[in-house]
């Protein structure tokens, strides 16, 4: 099978500045693909390069096998879902759907068809006539997303879609997203910096740091097995220990990152085979609704977050701010990190 | 300073507090005064001269009778008379035609590749000559477009002058040399007012978000649809507020007919030879009335093309 998108030691400088440096993907066909990484890791740039309206410095891109170094963006067979949104403010919503086919000089008939097909996609049919400065937020969101798939392009690529939406909306726009995405069976590309969006919708997620990619995984290896200190950190709440107190607990490795969730806490310290115990104060405890946020102060100020289950301990149970505490986790839980990238 | 100023009651605090309270009042006292000057000098004198046409001028007493009558407004479809309204119509639209077609790619260079210094530069080379005294100017290009001046010897010394007389020889257009032509004439309006078309156009091309343009490509749109689907209908709002600028500011005219181009009045002269060697008040008045029709019905036109819809 051919790869929808692959980008081999593609770089892209700006000046002495590298914002993409080296980065090689293969995004397959039909994939729900996610670029996840925080502001000006280079993940935009990525999906701009894609577009078309970057050029690579050097290394080469292949959209469905044919290299797009020197095409333009219109006669790519890709469309974009701006951050912005991007409509035409002097277009109706039928016009502004219809742009695409109208450029390429689509029949009126079959143009009129495919974009009350596109709006009923997206649940605007009824929308056709409204300017986009008369629509709400999502509903721009919908107007952009049937403009793009209205060319039925294999690559949809989208440029932190649900950005500008309230938390409620956001998460209703990311189901509606996966589900378009599997009815249509096309390849999404998805550049988001919110991590829990990147999980809960991709087949695979690139984590982007410095215009590097430091790791390429399913959502559930990179929550379970990170392997760099950034993704730990990044995907997810996750206590990062390195240092001489990894050397000791781990016999030898540089770094481990330990999930909260993974800690227990005790008043005793645990003993019984590949248990791991440390000893702190209790700094602070935040309730959370279904857990507990407890951090603990370590020998020396290092901070360890512990999640406690509330359905499982009751709230006397809870360790008081200033109380000695032991955790202790299991060995297994323990995924060791490579420093960074080489 | 232990006591608030807050609670003092002195008579200002008291005044703020009143104006707190009544809003209207507050308003009132802010939008009052302009409102009166508005009203009074612009719109009353407006009225005033729309009236002034309504009234006989005697031309045995060369006086003004207040008996009013239509026959100043009915004077202007005269014969000669709207010749004068054709041929300054006819200037007004080929200078803003020109004006916008000059100013587009400067106000699009200006806004869209430009650094910041050199926006500055093309600023200050705008507005340089705005700012230097207009009748200077207009008699610069006298001598500019007379017969042995600069226009002329530049065509001579690259032996191409058999083109300039060929264009002198156009009719309606032509003329003797070229500052007696509509051509020079037409030269020189273009040049006074195309600053009053390239900052606007400048301005509305300015708002324009350029990921517009990046939506327009990512759809599949060439360049050229790019610019007619996207840039233009929303910079189009720039291009009428700059033509309403040229297309008055030539109507209204009436320095640089005097000084360049064929003999034969505009609307500007002729109110100017009504009111000041006549003293036909009236007539003059009717006859100001044509520009202000002109623009409004040019304003009608564009609004029903939807030239506004980007607004």
């Amino acid at each position: 099978m051919t790869n929808a998108v692959q980008f081999i030691e593609v770089s892209r400088s700006y000046g002495n500045v590298k914002a993409v440096d080296r980065v090689s993907i293969a995004i397959a066909d039909g994939e729900f693909f996610s670029m996840l990484g925080p502001s000006g890791s280079g993940k935009t740039t990525c999906l701009r390069l894609i577009a078309g309206f970057e050029q690579p410095s050097s290394g080469s891109i292949r959209i469905h096998g044919e290299e797009a170094a020197g095409v333009p963006p219109y006669l790519r067979d890709v469309n974009t879902v701006f951050q912005d949104y991007a409509l035409f403010p002097h277009m109706n919503v039928r016009d502004n759907v219809g742009y695409g086919l109208m450029v390429k000089g689509v029949a009126k008939a079959e143009r009129a068809s495919r974009v009350a097909e596109a709006l009923a996609l997206v649940a605007l049919a009824d929308y056709g006539d409204r300017k986009p400065s008369q629509l709400s937020g999502g509903q721009r969101q919908r107007v952009a997303l049937a403009r793009a798939l209205v060319n039925r392009p294999r690559v949809l690529l989208l440029d932190e879609p649900l950005g500008a939406l309230d938390l409620k909306l956001r998460e209703q726009m990311q189901g509606e997203l996966k589900s378009l995405q599997r009815k249509l069976g096309i390849t999404f590309i998805y550049v988001t910096h919110d991590q829990g969006e990147a999980l809960s919708m991709s087949d695979r997620v690139a984590v982007f740091n410095h215009g590097r990619i430091e790791q390429v995984d399913t959502p559930r290896n990179l929550y379970t097995r990170p392997s760099t200190m950034f993704v730990a950190q990044f995907v997810g709440t996750s206590n990062v220990i390195d240092g001489e107190r990894a050397k000791v607990l781990t016999v030898g490795a540089t770094a481990f990152s330990i999930r909260p969730e993974h800690i227990r806490l005790s008043a005793l310290p645990a003993v019984g085979a590949g248990q791991v115990s440390v000893f702190g104060q209790v700094r602070d405890v935040q309730y959370h609704g279904s857990t507990s946020r407890v951090e603990l102060a370590l020998d020396g100020g290092a901070p360890l977050v512990v999640s406690v289950n509330n359905d499982e301990t009751g709230e006397s149970d809870l360790p008081k701010v200033g109380d000695p505490a032991f955790a202790a986790w299991p060995q297994s839980a323990m995924v060791m990190l490579k420093d960074r990238l080489e | 300073m232990s006591v608030n100023a807050f609670y003092l009651r002195t008579p200002l605090r008291r005044l703020a507090t009143l104006l707190y309270r009544r809003g209207g009042l507050l308003l009132t006292v802010l939008l009052g005064p302009p409102l009166v000057w508005f009203c009074v000098i612009y719109l009353g004198s407006l009225l005033a001269l729309l009236w002034q046409g309504f009234y006989s001028f005697d031309d045995f007493s060369m006086s003004v009778l207040p008996k009013l009558t239509l026959a100043n407004y009915a004077n202007i479809f005269a014969h000669g008379n709207f010749e004068i309204v054709l041929r300054t119509l006819a200037m007004a639209t080929s200078v803003t035609v020109a004006a916008a077609a000059i100013a587009f790619p400067i106000a699009y260079y200006m806004s869209r590749y430009a650094t910041p210094g050199i926006k500055a530069f093309f600023y200050i080379g705008v507005m340089l000559p705005m700012w230097a005294s207009y009748i200077v100017k207009a008699y610069s290009w006298t001598g500019i477009l007379a017969k042995g001046g600069i226009v002329f010897w530049v065509f001579g010394q690259l032996h191409v002058t058999w083109l300039l007389d060929a264009l002198l020889q156009l009719p309606y257009v032509g003329g003797s040399t070229l500052s007696t032509s509509n051509l020079g004439r037409f030269l020189v309006f273009t040049y006074i007012w195309l600053p009053f078309m390239v900052l606007p156009i400048q301005a509305a091309l300015e708002r324009v978000p350029p990921n517009l343009m990046q939506a327009s490509q990512d759809l599949g749109a060439r360049a050229g649809q790019t610019f007619r689907h996207v840039i233009l209908p929303l910079a189009f709002p720039g291009v009428v507020a700059g033509s309403i600028f040229t297309f008055s500011l030539t109507l209204g005219d009436y320095i640089i007919p005097n000084l360049i181009g064929p003999p034969g009045a505009f609307i500007g002269n002729f109110v100017y030879i009504q009111q000041g060697s006549v003293g036909n008040m009236p007539m003059a008045a009717a006859f100001t009335v044509v520009p202000i029709v002109l623009i409004a019905i040019y304003l009608t036109f564009a609004n029903r093309l939807g030239w506004f819809d980007a607004l």
